[in-house]
């Protein structure tokens, strides 16, 4: 069949809502703009830990470094449940990592900020995770089977990451002074590159209309980050807070929450690298994968000499 | 180094058939069975777990799925309504 024929067809089933599983024809522009989203969102994961890592053996109480320890392995769970997706496509984990060790792959610029103290843990739970659950939950109607199988997963656990980090807040907030600015200022800090996360603007976006066509997203970058505003200028007002942005207000006529400008200087500038951890992120993830290279040799020696010694004695009966 | 790709299978619950839930990669099929558990059962998701080398697998090709499936398509006597039962003859 030619290949006219097989996008007409393509296309077609897109168009009636089918899903794209692994083996079905599909377009290469189609495959390699999901092998660059769906490694991007996996190395996110993956990266995202960090940040959050850092707080673990400093956690207040033993119900919090509990939480903590929990979100963090789910967030290594995501990335294998999405490496394990983009395999599909035809490329190979290692290829993957090395794209992302050598520094030629991105992942969300949110991961480039530092956790400056322990109420960015309340932050990024409610900000981060937040951001990450509006992107997520319309991405389980993916039209790519294996990628939409994996956000289901995913966001299943995605939403004690959130209530983690909101509770969390909430607790500084009823606590002293010192706690409610520690809190405040974690906000302060977190908000703006929590917006940035939604991508450029939907006019600075080319390849948006494309995936909505292809169904790969259902929503524009802009849309979400409304979706975004609207939700938390309503949840802070739980938590007795601000949102560092003197231009949110409620827009009657638009039934959305009018918001100020964003820095899109600073978000272009942390995505080409000059974040302030971007470094410090993959310096981070080549040493610890580099440090973990003698477990993974060990466990394929431990394979090879199981292996042979189950031939020697098949042989031996 | 990543050893070889397994699919996971859980059944959630005795009564139920095993259920795709995913794969991964590991050295050896105890390894497999072990990350199986941590990744995909964290929260009570199996109660029992398959591993299985992905390369065993034998898939149909979807691009011959008119050919492969027409054999049951046009075969409506294998179904209950393709049989007329006056009304008043009950249960079924
Ligand atoms: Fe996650
Ligand atoms: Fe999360």
């Amino acid at each position: 069949m030619d290949t006219a024929l097989l996008e007409e067809q393509f296309e077609a089933r897109i168009a009636a809502d089918d899903r794209i599983e692994p083996r079905d024809f599909m377009p290469e522009a189609y495959r390699k703009t999901l092998i660059r989203q769906i490694s991007q969102h996996a190395h996110s994961e993956i990266v995202g830990m960090l940040p959050e890592g850092n707080w673990i053996t400093r956690a207040p109480s033993l119900r919090r470094k509990v939480a903590l320890l929990a979100k963090v392995q789910d967030e290594a769970g995501h990335g294998l449940y999405l490496y394990s997706a983009c395999e599909t496509l035809g490329i190979d984990r290692s290829e993957l990592l090395d794209q992302l060790h050598s520094g030629k792959a991105k992942y969300s610029s949110i991961f480039n900020y530092p956790t400056l103290t322990w109420a960015d843990m309340g932050a990024v739970g409610w900000l981060v995770d937040g951001a990450a659950i509006m992107n997520q939950v319309p991405l389980c109607r993916c039209s790519y089977g294996p990628y939409a199988r994996a956000m289901v997963r995913v966001c299943k656990e995605e939403s004690f990451h959130q209530r983690q980090g909101f509770e969390l807040l909430l607790t500084l907030s009823r606590g002293t002074e010192a706690q409610k600015a520690m809190a405040q200022d974690a906000i302060n800090r977190w908000w703006w590159p929590a917006l940035m996360m939604f991508g450029p603007t939907d006019e600075n976006s080319p390849n948006t209309a494309r995936s909505m066509r292809w169904k790969i997203k259902r929503f524009t970058n802009d849309e979400l980050r409304q979706k975004m505003v609207d939700v938390c200028a309503e949840q802070v007002k739980a938590l007795g807070m601000t949102l560092p942005d003197p231009d949110i207000k409620w827009n009657e006529e638009r039934g959305h929450y009018d918001f100020g400008a964003i820095n899109w200087d600073e978000f272009y500038n942390v995505i080409k690298g000059n974040g302030p951890c971007n470094k410090e992120r993959l310096d981070a993830r080549n040493k610890a994968h580099d440090e973990g290279a003698w477990v993974r040799e060990a466990a394929a020696a431990y394979a090879a000499k199981q292996a042979a010694r189950e031939a020697q004695s098949a042989e031996a009966a | 180094m990543q050893g070889e790709l397994y699919e996971v299978f859980l059944r959630s619950r005795n009564g139920l058939h095993h259920k795709h839930a995913g794969s991964l990669h590991a050295a050896d099929a105890e390894t497999a069975l072990q990350n199986a558990r941590d990744v995909y059962t964290r929260r009570g998701e199996g109660v029992s777990i398959w591993v299985v080398p992905s390369k065993f697998i034998t898939a149909n090709d979807p691009n011959n799925n008119d050919s492969l499936f027409e054999p049951a398509d046009d075969k409506v006597y294998r179904h209950p309504t393709f049989y007329d039962i006056p009304k008043e003859v009950k249960n079924m």
